[in-house]
């Protein structure tokens, strides 16, 4: 679980990046603005990881699995 | 190409506005500099008082509101604030000190390469260097810390007054200075200038269209998609420009522009590093300004601030080349940002 919320790009992708790195299969990702839920998502997908976004009260739990 | 086609358009609509307003009155490689016209509009509302850059440059404006639109017909504006403020403050003055010190923002340095200036080739090289330096401190952990959610006034306050002040100015233009001779003087019609403003403002809020975004994802997670907004203002700039007969290349008798280049390249690194550390270039700022972040609303007064101080002791370069105290001021920059980058490091390894 990465608690990337209140925090502006890139550390949400590089908390990210650094989780991935760990070799995971699944790793969710905490963030509250949308340009990181974007750049996340990017950077997973450039990884071959699928993700699943849950919205809640302006915050997104990003589901990354490969 | 679907992912690229925000950031891609972004980057044309840019070098095709910055072709016009120039064409309309704005004076040459300069039809959309965030850092030029903040320091105009510091000028304006006489925080210093060089006689030549002094306007409200409805520019500004424009990108503010556009951002604000756009972000509230998306659902994205969010008031949100509280990340070391004081700390961003200190950074966009030597952010701001740095671009006076190349003569412009990141976005005005790559309008300027597309007209032919090679200086600016040399400030891209610092600000690529600048922009290193800065995601060596993300890597070892840098940050600003957590912003928090705030209240919808916090969050619209920089945006209405920006509003308030381009209204005084219709209402009482006597309140403020308008320069007569220099690049002040050179403006394009208020509407256009307007409209274009917001044009930009909009796209770049839905694009995240950033400048040191755009060579930082580079570096650091191999992502090129803002770099490709980067290039698509140069070459549209170019391309312009070649149509228009206003190529000119070379360093020497640039427009608004000198030839120091250990200046161009140190000013630039400034901006490069400063803008890593602060999460986005000077229009980023504004952007973000527009969507609620009261963080980049002290950015912009920092940097409203940077410029008055630029100017009032002497540290901003002119045609001419830099400014008497221009060198002095690049080392304490340097400084700040040494320190500001050890210390928020070593703070974050010991939580």
């Amino acid at each position: 679980m990465v608690d990337a919320r209140g925090l502006a790009c890139p550390i949400p992708v590089l908390m990210t990046q650094k989780e991935l790195a760990k070799g995971a299969d699944s790793v969710e990702v905490m963030v509250d603005n949308f340009a990181a839920r974007e750049n996340v998502t990017r950077l997973a997908e450039s990884k071959g990881y699928t993700v699943a976004v849950k919205e809640e009260n302006g915050e997104f739990t990003l589901t990354l699995t490969k | 190409m679907k992912k690229f086609l925000p950031v891609l358009l972004t980057g044309i609509v840019i070098g095709v506005c910055a072709l016009a307003l120039t064409a309309a009155g704005n004076p040459a490689n300069m039809g959309f500099c965030i850092a030029c016209f903040l320091r105009d509009i510091a000028g304006a509302i006489k925080l210093h008082s060089a006689a030549v850059v002094q306007y409200v440059r409805p520019e500004i404006i424009g990108i503010i509101v556009g951002a604000m639109a756009a972000a509230l017909i998306k659902k994205e504006w969010k008031a949100v604030g509280g990340s070391s403020p004081v700390t961003r403050f200190l950074l966009a003055v030597v952010v701001m000190i740095g671009a006076l010190v190349f003569l412009g923002c990141p976005l005005r340095m790559v309008i300027r390469i597309g007209g032919g200036d090679f200086n600016a080739i040399v400030g891209l090289l610092g600000f690529i260097a600048g922009i290193f330096v800065g995601t060596i401190a993300l890597k070892n952990g840098f940050t600003l810390k957590r912003t928090y959610a705030q209240t919808c006034v916090e969050g619209s306050f920089m945006p209405i007054m920006f509003i308030v002040l381009m209204v005084l100015v219709a209402l009482m233009p006597a309140l403020f200075v308008f320069s007569t001779e220099g690049p002040g003087s050179m403006t394009a019609p208020v509407v256009l200038a307007l409209a274009a403003g917001v044009l930009v403002g909009v796209l770049a809020q839905r694009s995240r269209f950033c400048m040191a975004g755009g060579i930082r994802d580079s570096i650091m997670f191999n992502q090129w998609n803002l770099t490709l907004g980067l290039v698509a203002v140069i070459v549209t700039v170019l391309v312009g420009n070649l149509i228009l007969g206003k190529f000119k290349p070379g360093f020497a008798d640039q427009a608004v522009a000198h030839s120091d280049g250990l200046m161009n390249f140190l000013g630039m690194g400034i901006v490069g590093w400063g803008s890593v550390l602060l999460g986005g270039c000077p229009l980023r700022q504004l952007i973000l300004t527009g969507e609620g972040n009261s963080d980049s609303a002290i950015t912009v007064t920092g940097f409203v601030v940077g410029a008055a101080i630029a100017h009032n002791f002497g540290t901003a370069s002119s045609a001419a080349g830099a400014g008497a105290n221009g060198p002095a001021a690049v080392v304490a920059c340097y400084i700040v940002l040494l320190l500001v980058t050890i210390f928020n490091v070593k703070a974050a390894k010991n939580n």
